[in-house]
């Protein structure tokens, strides 16, 4: 469909009251036209559509010190398609000192949950990007002090006011340095200067939770510095960037709020022909297909670089494609110039099935929503089919030509992480672990047999500043063993934690296979006589193995120390958290409270106890609060 | 006036100022149009920058506050263009 058929088709879709349909319609026309009108075309109907669609809220204060409104309708069509709906409150001109400083400030009274810093070089270190040949050395090394002083200072007190996440541009250089080619030839030369900058920029973000560094100088680079700026409009409406290159600002910003907000695909699951090689395995032979060094070959290859690089940042790699099993595993297996091999794959459908079906499988067999899916296929049938059958999954648009797939991976928002934990790093290790026990699982008789031999060894520890993020993280993502769902940032468990009555424990999880890693969170709450479990998940591949039964039997023995008489929590229901429903109930907690949210169960810990189970060994890590 | 280029325009001026398409004709210009403020003004000359592949003097962009004259704009860069 064309995009004038298109937009008639959404207009249509809306009128029937087909909020999904329109939505789907709205996403295709995006994908085909990121102009400016189709941007405001698309926000102006998704206005329309939004009390009707489940779309993910995001309030987004930007401090300036240029021109961005252009950008805000680019960023909110874009946002609007990908399920984020966000509300954007711009700042007045060079009133981000200001607006950070002051507690009482109205961004603060706007209540953001991200807010991105943009400021340039021009305007906060105007001697440095205008005047720089005039310098002294002394005048050079005071200016970078007092605006990396001034970075440091507005990130501090950015983090004493608000919970927000923040992003700061980084400083970009000049497209030609003051002292022309002789810059380069000296120590304390202008690139130097705003490199330092930089580098103290990033040491103060990484001093704070929750602060990131956006690399504009890098962004500006990689699209080419010399077509970057638009002195015209810089000098008339105080807007610095070319039309032409608004778009890759925007797409910058999403790289941030897909992780921020947790729009992310957890696991991308690729075809093989002509895409992970060129050529056809069942026709061409492990001999004929293109993958090696050398083009043809070479582009392939890039492509499985992209891939090995996401499943170094933890997110799983799955193959889905039609061919003869035998075929597809030999050249897996076999052929020279693969750099995938078959152990970084944790899940695979190799058939003549149909590829919806497939990823059906595969999310349930790694069990994962299935909106955490990305596919990737050279196809644009099976690409069209998908979009239409199974709208959840985000589908990559492959350009035509292989040389470029790569950088479609490399430039994708929802790959982006913007921390690694250890958990991230070894996940595909996890997997292939969880394979091994369910195998040990069909051998042995009963269920608690197969407890006993897993041999299981929980550690259950406070809060540390190095366990932190991932904690942070499971609040956010585990869905389907999460009680309350009550997702939190790193700064607001820290604070939390703080507090003499909250608590918050993190469990670990070894077994004969190996570590699990950091798989459990309980926060906690003492009030008085009563212990209110305020938040407790399990990472869901560790569900099933009552594991989650050890950690409640802590947290009621850590209740009674503390001289609590009572333990209590809510369960409140979910689309997605029906493994936890009968949670409390199945350890004789009894109903105190139900209301249109979710049923609060208790616990008399003076009478009932919860036993942990014999097969699994429980070590407890004492911190601060004991 | 029904040229692909008014047609065009026409699409892109709709779309940013967030009005029908038949409401938009040469005589349409900030005057009278309401949502046609400053900052819708840029949204526009950039749409128009990025659709056609050129940029705007400052003289260009005061002048092109009415349908008819942004037409006329267009047609002359444009054409230089080749």
């Amino acid at each position: 469909m064309n995009t004038s058929d298109l937009r008639l088709e959404i207009d249509r879709l809306i009128a029937a009251s087909d909020p999904a349909g329109a939505a789907r319609s709205l996403a295709e026309l995006w994908l085909n036209d990121h102009s400016a009108s189709t941007a405001s075309f698309t926000c102006s109907r998704y206005e329309q559509l939004r009390p009707r669609l489940n779309l993910l809220l995001c309030r987004l204060a930007i401090l300036r010190s240029f021109t961005v409104e252009p950008m805000v309708p680019l960023l909110r069509g874009a946002a609007f398609s990908a399920g984020i709906d966000l509300t954007v409150r711009l700042s007045e001109f060079n009133a981000h000192a200001q607006e950070i400083l002051e507690p009482a400030s109205s961004l603060y009274g706007f209540a953001p949950d991200v807010v991105i810093l943009a400021v340039q070089t021009r305007d906060i270190a105007p001697d440095l990007w205008r005047d720089f040949a005039a310098l002294s050395a002394e005048q050079i090394r005071s200016a970078i002090d007092r605006v990396t002083e001034e970075f440091r200072d507005w990130v501090s007190a950015f983090r004493r006011h608000s919970q927000a996440h923040l992003i700061i541009h980084n400083l970009e250089q000049p497209t030609f340095a003051s002292r022309g080619i002789f810059d380069s030839q000296i120590e304390e030369n202008q690139a130097f200067a705003i490199r330092q900058i930089n580098e103290g920029l990033r040491t103060a973000g990484s001093e704070q939770i929750g602060v990131y560094i956006l690399d504009y100088d890098a962004l500006v680079a990689r699209c080419g510095r010399a077509q970057w700026h638009d002195e015209r409009k810089w000098l008339m409406v105080r807007l610095p960037i070319a039309a032409h290159n608004l778009n890759h600002v925007v797409n910058e910003w999403l790289r941030f709020l897909h992780p921020l907000t947790g729009k992310v695909a957890k696991a991308v699951v690729v075809d093989l022909d002509n895409t992970l090689w060129g050529g056809v395995i069942g026709e061409d032979g492990i001999a004929g297909i293109q993958l090696s060094s050398e083009h043809p070959g070479a582009a392939y290859q890039e492509l499985q670089r992209a891939l090995l690089d996401l499943h170094h940042r933890g997110i799983l790699l799955a193959i889905c494609s039609k061919n003869n099993a035998d075929d597809a595993m030999e050249a897996l297996q076999k052929h020279p110039g693969m750099l995938l091999k078959p152990k970084h794959f944790a899940a695979m459908r190799i058939n003549w099935g149909d590829k919806s079906q497939n990823l059906r499988e595969i999310a349930a067999e790694l069990n994962i929503d299935i909106d955490s899916l990305a596919f990737v296929d050279d196809n644009p049938i099976e690409r069209q089919q998908i979009r239409t059958q199974v709208p959840e999954v985000f589908v990559i648009e492959l350009p035509n030509d292989a040389m470029e797939f790569a950088r479609a991976i490399r430039k994708c928002p929802r790959f982006e992480r913007l921390s690694l934990s250890t958990e991230d790093q070894r996940r595909s290790e996890y997997y292939q672990k969880q394979r091994e026990r369910g195998r040990l699982e069909e051998t042995v008789s009963s269920r608690e047999d197969f407890y006993r031999s897993l041999q299981q060894e929980v550690e259950i520890a406070p809060l540390d500043k190095s366990t932190l993020p991932r904690i942070a993280q499971l609040t956010n993502k585990t869905n389907q063993f999460n009680l309350t769902t009550r997702r939190y940032t790193e700064q607001q468990i820290s604070e939390l934690a703080s507090s003499p009555d909250w608590n918050c424990f993190s469990l670990r999880l070894r077994d004969r296979f190996g570590d699990n890693g950091l798989v459990g969170v309980a926060i906690t709450r003492k009030r008085e006589k009563t212990c209110e479990v305020d938040t407790l998940l399990m990472s869901c591949r560790v569900i099933g193995r009552t594991v989650e039964t050890a950690f409640l039997s802590f947290l009621a023995e850590h209740a009674r120390k503390q001289g609590a008489q009572q333990l209590q929590g809510w369960f409140l229901p979910t689309k997605k958290n029906a493994p936890a429903r009968d949670f409390y109930s199945s350890h004789g907690f009894q109903v105190l409270e139900q209301n249109g949210h979710g049923t609060l169960w208790g616990l008399n810990l003076e009478r009932s106890q919860v036993a942990c189970p014999e097969w699994i060994r429980l070590h407890i890590v004492n911190g601060d609060k004991g | 006036m029904s040229s692909p280029l008014f047609e065009t325009v026409r699409g892109i001026a709709a779309d940013i100022l967030g009005v029908r398409r038949n409401q938009i004709t040469p005589q349409s210009s900030s005057e009278n149009i309401e949502t046609w403020d400053s900052v819708h003004h840029l949204n526009l000359i950039l749409a128009f920058e990025q659709e056609f592949g050129l940029q705007l003097e400052p003289e260009e962009i005061d002048q092109m506050n009415n349908v008819e004259r942004i037409i006329r704009i267009l047609e002359q860069k444009l054409n230089h263009h080749g």
